[in-house]
């Protein structure tokens, strides 16, 4: 999943101070799993932005509502009709949801409330682990099934360095070494000979695309 | 007259090599580097130097390495990977070798995070085996990767760093051996302070044969002071330095811990003259360039070969 983390509320405050009518929009997808911006989420939100307006004794109207996905234009169209009453939309998604929404509705601004921050697993509840940078080029099973793009400090691909102690990354003593998974896992699954092989560089086009990359599936469209 | 490697001429003349480290200023002084260079001239066969170590902004190694070459030395260019990306890297291999620099060490670098730029991009584009195999494909083949061809190929010794120290270790010579499968012709490793470890990864370097296919230089810092032990031991990742190393520095006076800590790089010199296998030392003396001389000529290493 796309996982995100509520923004510090004093810098919401600050983006939402133009305005007195806005209305909030939740998602239902990832950032509800990562209790960042579900249903919950954005009701706790509002009210903690009326209550700051009528402590200062600042004008502020709020509707809620939550999407089940901000990033796809069925679920967005709901919102058809409704944004016209408001001077704009505090968005509880992720970046791409942001966006969309925005595309939909060129006339009012989109505020984003989340800080957008990785791919990944929930470990256990309130705890959020990056495993996946979206590279465009899995090649997980040739490194334990780990990802060293996103796992290893340095993204290394023919690790590890020299940094890697009792298991620890250098960079952060409490985050698992990479190369330590790798070697370990393949030693487990009786693939150790993996090692020996000389990765060559990556294609890193395939993540940083020629600007924006999109995917197009013709079997896909009507 | 054609530029060649002195450290190449004196490990293919199998005589047993003395590198050094240099660290440049923090700063655009290039006296600082040349004093640094005077030093160590005569006393070591080439010069490291360093390339924004500890991920702290530096004068560069390509800038540094290029006063050296013009006060007579042969410099090794340190290159990491977290700084430049492909292009880059191999642009600055050829100016390397335009400007006579022979040596190249290739390195991944430590983490931005660690140094005065912790908010810099980590490029890491490359890893450090796939620099030195750029390196070697630039040189061997004349070509850079991708394939287009060079108008002429750069004329360097390549390097990589091993580091016998850190975990996991079985892993620590096979990756070893990718380093000389990727092309590196010679290896400076870590600080040895725990002899016994790197004498067992030695073994494991013979078993493979290693040794004959690839120079390796065994790393050595002199400790200034039991407290330096101690923080290399508990702050420096990948760092081993035995109890009794820090015992022994802590049992002499602090005026005295300078010459203990001399005394122990001697005697670890020593003990890898005698280790098979290992074909010379590279000493880093972290901003303590001055006591290098007395190192080199303690461990009988002197007069160095003029080839």
């Amino acid at each position: 999943m796309i996982t995100a983390e509520r923004k510090p509320l004093e810098e919401i405050i600050a983006m939402i101070s133009p305005y007195r009518k806005i209305l909030v929009v939740g998602c239902g997808s990832c950032v509800a799993e990562c209790a960042a911006g579900g249903e919950r989420e954005t009701g706790l939100l509002s009210s903690a932005l009326r209550m700051e307006a009528r402590m200062t004794s600042r004008e502020l109207e709020t509707r809620e509502m939550t999407l089940e996905r901000q990033c796809v234009y069925e679920f967005i169209d709901q919102l058809t009709g409704l944004v016209d009453q408001y001077e704009a939309v505090l968005s509880l998604a992720c970046g791409a949801g942001v966006q969309a929404v925005a595309e939909v509705f060129p006339q009012i601004p989109i505020l984003p409330a989340l800080n957008t921050t990785f791919l990944g697993q929930t470990k256990e509840p309130g705890l959020w682990l990056e495993n996946c940078r979206g590279c465009g080029h899995c090649r997980v099973h040739l490194f334990g099934d780990i990802c060293p793009i996103t796992r290893c400090a340095k993204q290394l691909f023919n690790g590890p360095c020299g940094g890697s102690k009792n298991g620890q990354c250098e960079v952060d003593p409490e985050i698992p070494c990479a190369w330590q998974l790798i070697v370990d896992r393949l030693e487990k699954s009786g693939r150790l000979s993996q090692l020996e092989t000389v990765y060559p560089p990556a294609d890193w086009s395939r993540q940083q695309g020629t600007g924006p990359r999109k995917i197009i599936r013709e079997d896909q469209r009507n | 007259m054609k530029t060649e490697s002195q450290l190449k001429k004196v490990l293919a003349a199998d005589h047993f090599a003395v590198t050094a480290e240099c660290g440049p200023p923090k700063g655009a002084d290039p006296e600082a580097v040349l004093k640094k260079g005077k030093l160590l001239k005569g006393y070591a066969d080439s010069i490291n130097v360093t390339d924004n170590q500890t991920g702290v902004v530096r004068l560069s190694s390509l800038a540094a390495c290029a006063l050296l070459r013009q006060a007579g030395l042969d410099p090794v260019l340190q290159m990491v990977t977290r700084d430049r990306n492909r292009i880059a890297l191999q642009s600055d291999l050829l100016g390397a070798s335009a400007l006579g620099i022979r040596n190249v060490l290739c390195l991944s670098g430590d983490h931005q995070s660690f140094g005065n730029q912790p908010q810099a991009r980590g490029v890491f584009d490359l890893d450090s085996l796939q620099l030195i195999s750029a390196a070697r494909q630039m040189r061997d083949q004349g070509q850079i990767l991708g394939g287009d061809p060079l108008s002429e190929a750069p004329d360097l010794f390549i390097g990589a760093a091993a580091n016998p120290f850190a975990d996991p270790f079985l892993y620590r010579v096979l990756r070893l051996a990718k380093k000389v499968k990727a092309g590196a012709e010679f290896i400076q490793t870590q600080c040895i302070y725990n002899l016994d470890r790197f004498s067992d990864w030695m073994d494991k370097v013979r078993d493979r044969n290693l040794d004959r296919e690839v120079y390796i230089l065994g790393g050595i810092t002199p400790l200034k002071s039991a407290k330096m032990a101690e923080h290399m031991s508990s702050r420096v990742a990948g760092m081993d330095i035995p109890e009794e190393i820090i015992r022994r520095m802590k049992a002499v006076p602090a005026k005295e811990q300078r010459q203990e800590g001399l005394k122990i790089s001697i005697e670890t010199i020593q003990a890898l003259k005698e280790m098979k296998g290992v074909h010379g030392v590279h000493i880093m003396a972290i901003e303590w360039e001055e006591i290098v001389p007395q190192i080199v000529e303690g461990a009988g290493l002197l007069p160095r070969p003029n080839l």
